[in-house]
């Protein structure tokens, strides 16, 4: 709940860096008065304890679990439970619906949500990392099963430029190559978890998608991605999977560790 | 150019826009995404008067009357409706993410203006609730009556004589000189 609470208040502060890096490069006014908007929106949703968006997302969560703990029965319904208490104390707009009958559980919880990604790690601490997920940036989201004979870069950049304007842009970019299809999915939205991409075809790629020039909100400018990152696994010889799972600038995440004596957020 | 209007828009109003110009809005604001728009295409009688309005794209997030986070939501959901919601007399669309494809439908009648996405807070201090009609479709999909009080700056992103700054973003290359 508290994890979840500071994720849609207060921004990473590298994220809000990052922006501020952004804007400051910019050429084009239009972009830039959109970047400014940005920030002053960080700052007041950080002054008045309110969410930075109306879309407080689907309630996403990352465990890394340590392998000597024992898991309690209840960590899932724990979890649950500071989601409804999140949706009423912050609160939170009621966002899960059914795919079918749209109708909505009226606290974000219900069959699939929250949402768990588990990771065993070594030691005895469990870390909670609260990531809501926006709808704008989900839905610009996509996976292809390309031809090996593909290049999977040059396709990720002109989907993402084509796409980031409706995703609000500046956007990051979590990229899955490879594995299974289910898996390059999974790869992307790790990605994403473990941002910025640091490496050399990290840097290439967020290159290449900001040459295009969709900028901000897709109004143009230099700053379509603030980040990128590629995870990759073994695929099939006769495969290549390729995931994208964008991100809006309001890159949310808090995390909580929790030991034997209490816990606390970092 | 600045603008600051007030609801409701006139049709000369809506034509001195140019792409790229700045908006401020005061009055009445309506929010519809797409529960709202299905019921606009279906010819439903809505009980609200679109003659001169403005139209949200925007499921608020309001507790107890008051609106805590209302950015636009993307507006590229709900653009194929756009030709009945311009025939019902609506003259600016504000929302994100454009709705290019439906340009056409806006010519010399309504224009389409931005404002920054997941900008929630920052919208929600020029904007209050008046009232909600269509409760029964829930926070998001409800049709919220919002009054505006020198809201903005919007951007004209796409105007009522074919000015598209979208479409002169996926024409702009880098090296290329923007304003």
């Amino acid at each position: 709940m508290a994890a979840l609470a500071r994720a849609e208040t207060v921004l990473p502060l590298w994220v809000e860096e990052a922006i501020r890096e952004a804007a400051a490069k910019e050429r084009s006014a239009i972009a830039r008065s959109q970047l400014s908007a940005i920030l002053e929106n960080v700052e007041i949703a950080a002054a008045g304890g309110v969410p930075l968006c109306q879309d407080t997302g689907l309630p996403v969560f990352r465990l890394e679990i340590g392998r000597n703990l024992s898991i309690p029965p209840f960590l899932e319904k724990a979890i649950a439970e500071g989601v409804r208490r999140a949706t009423e104390e912050v609160p939170l707009r009621p966002n899960a619906v059914d795919p079918l009958t749209r109708k909505n559980s009226g606290d974000n919880t219900g069959p699939g949500m929250p949402d768990l990604i588990i990771d065993l790690v070594p030691g005895d601490c469990l870390r909670i990392t609260a990531f809501p997920k926006g709808a704008g940036s989900e839905n610009g989201s996509f996976l292809a099963m390309l031809n090996p004979a593909d290049d999977p870069l040059d396709f990720v950049a002109v989907e993402v430029a084509k796409r980031a304007g409706r995703a609000c842009a500046p956007v990051f970019v979590g990229v899955g190559i490879g594995g299974t299809f289910d898996l390059a999915a999974r790869l992307a939205k790790k990605a994403l978890l473990r941002m910025p991409g640091t490496s050399e075809l990290d840097r290439k790629l967020l290159t290449e998608i900001n040459r295009i020039g969709t900028g901000p909100m897709g109004l143009g400018g230099d700053t379509t991605a603030l980040g990128v990152r590629i995870e990759t696994a073994l695929c099939h010889t006769a495969s290549l999977p390729v995931a994208v799972n964008l991100q809006c600038w309001a890159n949310r995440s808090a995390s909580a560790t929790v030991r034997d004596d209490g816990w606390n957020i970092d | 150019m600045e603008h600051r209007l007030k609801t409701p828009i006139s049709g000369e109003e809506v034509a001195a826009l140019r792409a790229g110009d700045l908006v401020w809005i005061s009055g009445t604001v309506y929010t519809a995404r797409d529960r709202v728009h299905a019921l606009l295409a279906s010819g439903e009688k809505l009980p609200i008067d679109l003659a001169g309005a403005v139209i949200y794209h925007c499921g608020p997030l309001i507790r107890d009357g008051t609106v805590l986070s209302a950015g636009p939501t993307t507006s590229g959901r709900v653009g194929r409706f756009t030709r009945e919601v311009v025939g019902r007399g609506v003259r600016l669309i504000v929302g994100k993410g454009g709705i290019s494809e439906e340009a056409e439908a806006l010519r010399g009648r309504a224009a389409y203006l931005a404002y920054p996405g997941g900008c929630g807070a920052l919208a929600a201090r020029q904007l209050s609730v008046k009232r909600l009609h269509l409760p029964e479709l829930g926070m998001a999909e409800g049709l919220w009556e919002l009054e505006a009080e020198g809201w903005g700056p919007m951007i004209v992103a796409i105007d009522a004589s074919g000015g598209d700054l979208y479409r002169e973003a996926r024409c702009y290359r880098v090296g290329a000189s923007k304003p």
